[in-house]
């Protein structure tokens, strides 16, 4: 991760100046697409002058809730999913009902018995985040070796030192991606709850200034957001890379093999 | 000490009948023996060694430790796989996956279990790798884990399947060199599966050849050979030469009645 992707940064630079050079051509074009150099200026202003400040602040703190609790409940319950298979085979239609449903479609149900608050976005959020966590987590423990199992027997692991010493980790590799794509899913589900009925957020944000026309802000939120994205998804990856150091070794190693 | 009686396992495939892996298998192993059981491929020695260890339910007859009925993997006996890159967790250092045979050890403190690990790391010949994590190790390294992890708890019964099966040829004889010396110094009771006659003539001090499926006991074959074994000389000798002889022709003319 130290090398620097200069070519790549190139290409990123590249489509910025397009845009740039683009949209200078028509000053019909900039009403609604400013240029590049506009749309990062106010942005930086917006940042600067604290306004989009407390929107970001509220959109994070919904992305955090939402996402923490998800990964707790569906880690735990996929956990015991994937341990226990009577348990499995009773919730799964269930689970393949509900998995394929785009989760936009249970706005109006929060909404309904949660109110138009956080609890709403939170609760929307972690419907959401829930299924790559708890399918991956299902699988990753379903997956653990035979050999690793009766080696926990052989040591005569109790239940839950099986659970916490053997299935947990052996699983790690496959629960990390499932939180790796819920990363994602939970910030769109956080921008989305926040543009159907919100008074705060980047979602918000973004809709208002859309529908007050003013345009340079609504991209700068935008941005924003994008970068919000890149840098949890980097985080994420920094963290995975600290702690699941030794399954990137094993894969090396297996591909060198 | 252990004693195996009329021990029965059989298989129902998703269609047809019960397939028969052990018939009728009865032994006995004396505390201290270095037991080995060969046979022809397929003979369920792999199923006879999960039952012994309790990690299967024998369909009839009963295994007993001490006397006492095993029903579960029961205390000091420890079950080897062939598979030490799926035995070993990847995700633990050699010192923490030896340390893992005493975790459940209750009145033992941390460090005392450090030190321990330690202590049958050098016994393995692995000093030096305490830090390291399987996957960097080469397989025989692997396996020496793998052993100091099960002998750490000091079992009375070590029940190895197949464990230098997919080693190459130098490094499986000086491993089961490296297993002789434990044994010996830590006095427990072997039950060692292989499919290699000569291996099992070496290590041990009694031969038991099974049957085709479902696989019954042939022949308990004696190795009246002195220890320390000494892989070039015991390998020469006349009684050697003769006991292997005699146990491959009992197994040739097993897989002969195919």
């Amino acid at each position: 991760m130290g090398r620097v992707p200069w070519s790549g940064l190139g290409v990123l630079l590249a489509c910025l100046a397009g845009w740039e050079l683009l949209v200078r051509q028509s000053t019909a074009m900039a009403a609604y697409f400013p240029p590049a150099s506009q749309v990062l200026l106010t942005t930086a202003q917006l940042v600067g002058g604290g306004e989009l400040l407390t929107h970001i602040a509220a959109s994070l703190r919904r992305f955090a809730a939402g996402y923490t609790l998800a990964a707790l409940v569906s880690v735990g319950a996929g956990l015991c999913l994937g341990i226990w298979r009577p348990l499995y085979a009773l919730f799964e239609p269930l689970i393949e009902l509900l998995r394929p449903m785009p989760s936009p479609a249970t706005i109006p149900i929060a909404i309904l018995f949660l109110g138009i608050g956080d609890e709403m976005k939170v609760a929307v959020t972690v419907y959401a985040c829930s299924w790559p966590i708890l399918l991956n987590t299902i699988d990753g423990v379903r997956s653990v070796d035979r050999v690793l199992v009766d080696t926990a027997a052989t040591f005569r692991l109790s239940p839950w030192e099986r659970f916490w010493k053997v299935m947990l980790p052996a699983a790690s590799p496959q629960i990390v991606t499932g939180l790796r794509v819920s990363l994602a899913i939970a910030l769109i589900l956080v921008t989305t709850t926040e543009m159907v009925i919100s008074n705060d957020g980047l979602g918000f944000y973004i809709l208002d200034r859309q529908r007050s026309f003013q345009i340079p802000e609504m991209y700068a939120a935008i941005v924003a957001l994008a970068v919000i994205g890149y840098g949890l998804n980097r985080l994420f990856l920094a963290l995975d890379g600290w702690a699941m150091a030794w399954h990137k070794g094993l894969t090396r190693k297996e591909e060198i093999l | 000490m252990l004693e195996v009686r009329g021990l029965k396992k059989e298989f129902q495939p998703l269609s047809g009948p019960p397939v028969g892996a052990l018939g009728n298998i009865s032994f006995r192993v004396e505390a201290g023996q270095f037991v080995s059981i060969v046979g022809p491929s397929g003979c369920g020695k792999s199923t006879l060694l999960q039952v012994i260890a309790g990690l299967l339910r024998p369909t009839a007859g009963q295994v007993l430790l001490h006397g006492r009925d095993v029903v579960g993997p029961p205390e000091g006996l420890i079950l080897l796989f062939q598979e030490y890159n799926k035995s070993l967790m990847a995700w633990r250092s050699v010192l923490k996956n030896v340390r893992f045979g005493l975790e459940n050890r209750p009145g033992m403190t941390r460090a005392q279990m450090d030190a321990e690990a330690r202590r049958y790391i050098e016994l393995v010949g692995l000093t030096g790798f305490e830090r390291h994590y399987p996957w960097e190790l080469s397989g025989g390294m692997q396996q020496r884990v793998a052993i100091a992890r099960a002998l750490v708890r000091r079992p009375e019964v070590l029940l190895m399947d197949e464990p230098f099966g997919s080693l190459d040829a130098l490094t499986r004889i000086e491993l089961e060199d490296t297993l002789l010396h434990l044994w010996e110094s830590v006095h427990a009771t072997i039950l060692f599966v292989t499919h290699d006659i000569e291996e099992a003539v070496y290590l041990s001090d009694r031969v038991d050849v099974l049957s085709r499926r479902p696989s019954q006991v042939i022949e308990e074959t004696e190795v009246k050979l002195e220890r320390p074994r000494i892989q070039l000389t015991t390998r020469e000798d006349p009684r050697f030469i003769q006991a292997r002889h005699h146990i491959f022709e009992l197994i040739s003319r097993e897989m002969g009645k195919a």
